[in-house]
């Protein structure tokens, strides 16, 4: 069971920490400063919640390492992050959509990893569960304004609903790991989340006056794998660089 | 994005340790909803608030500055109410 909780465990901190990184390229660049503050402000939540998955995951692995070796020192194949985190930020719109896709699902599988058996996990939901409220609703109110928009507002909206749905599917993928630690009542079944997040983005869009993707849309996936799209190698080049440069330095 | 879309609101926190909303600053949003979440992100980054208030600026009613003799200036000479010439005894405490 440690072998596949360390798994899960770095797969959920992969998937805090790419977004995180790619949310905050967003600073100094937002279309507006209230925007400028608020999506660090989630990038910075994001991040926090990894560090606190890398360092118990390297508890959990008892090789000795640490959050930081856990972020920055692996090769991009060995991120096991959702392709949806790592797409690239493309317009406002996008990022909003994208952020939304994801924190609703978060938040469910925090407030369901609240009563999970294994305490330090139960713990950290505690603490997420509550960031990942305003993610959704931060997520959700642009979703809502931006659909409900101008016509290009509408249209840019629209079309980041259709890029994206795409990479949804992959949230809730199960396989042996999940399936046995959620059988151990350790984390939620990803599965089971599926209709609550299916009826939570249906509500959202109706308000939007978003059309909901069809549901047969081919779906990617490999996230959890190791397989990554193009754009993971750079990003994961600015995001290690200063620890492949100066392995070991702090500040 | 135009103030036309995102007017000025005016943010009121209402601080840990104090009992009224302070005004803070302002920000530009698209409705009350959007606001308050600009406000919560733009000013209680440091754990500052318990509370926001936000007002439209433009709901405001403000004095005139040229009034501001006319308005302020008969106080002045009325120094009898500063309550500082009586002594307090220690039993009331904090006044």
């Amino acid at each position: 069971m440690k072998e596949e909780l360390f798994e899960l465990l770095l797969r959920l901190a992969d998937d805090q920490l790419v977004l995180g990184h790619r949310v905050s390229e967003w600073c100094g660049h937002a279309p507006t400063l209230e925007e400028d503050l608020a999506l660090p402000n989630i990038a910075l939540d994001l991040i926090g919640q990894a560090r606190s998955l890398y360092t118990y995951a390297g508890e959990i692995e008892g090789k000795g390492r640490d959050e930081d070796q856990l972020a920055y020192l692996r090769l991009e194949h060995d991120y096991h992050n959702l392709l949806l985190v790592e797409r690239p930020n493309g317009d406002f719109a996008q990022t909003i959509l994208r952020q939304l896709y994801f924190s609703v699902f978060m938040h469910a599988w925090w407030r369901e990893a609240t009563k999970s058996k294994d305490e330090t996990l139960a713990a950290i939901a505690a603490k997420a569960v509550k960031e990942a409220i305003y993610h959704v609703r931060h997520a959700a109110e642009w979703t809502i304004r931006l659909g409900d928009g101008t016509e290009e507002s509408a249209r840019r909206m629209a079309d980041a609903v259709n890029e994206l749905y795409r990479f949804t599917g992959e949230l809730f993928e199960t396989d042996e790991v999940t399936d046995k630690l959620a059988a151990a009542g350790i984390v939620p079944d990803p599965a089971s989340l599926r209709d609550e997040w299916d009826r939570t983005i249906a509500e959202i869009f109706a308000e939007a006056q978003l059309e909901m993707p069809d549901p047969e849309t081919w779906q990617h996936k490999g996230g959890r794998k190791g397989v990554h799209g193009e754009e993971m190698g750079f990003l994961l080049a600015d995001l290690q660089y200063m620890q492949r440069a100066y392995p070991g330095m702090t500040w | 994005m135009t103030t036309q879309t995102t007017p000025l609101w005016e943010v009121f926190i209402r601080p840990r340790n104090g009992l009224a909303h302070r005004h803070c600053g302002s920000l530009h949003a698209a409705d009350a909803e959007m606001a308050l979440q600009a406000a919560r992100d733009v000013y209680t980054r440091r754990g500052e608030g318990t509370s926001i208030w936000v007002v439209p600026s433009a709901e405001i009613t403000a004095s005139d500055p040229k009034d501001k003799d006319a308005l302020f200036e008969p106080t002045a000479e009325k120094i009898y109410r500063h309550p500082t010439f009586y002594d307090i005894p220690d039993e009331v405490g904090h006044m």
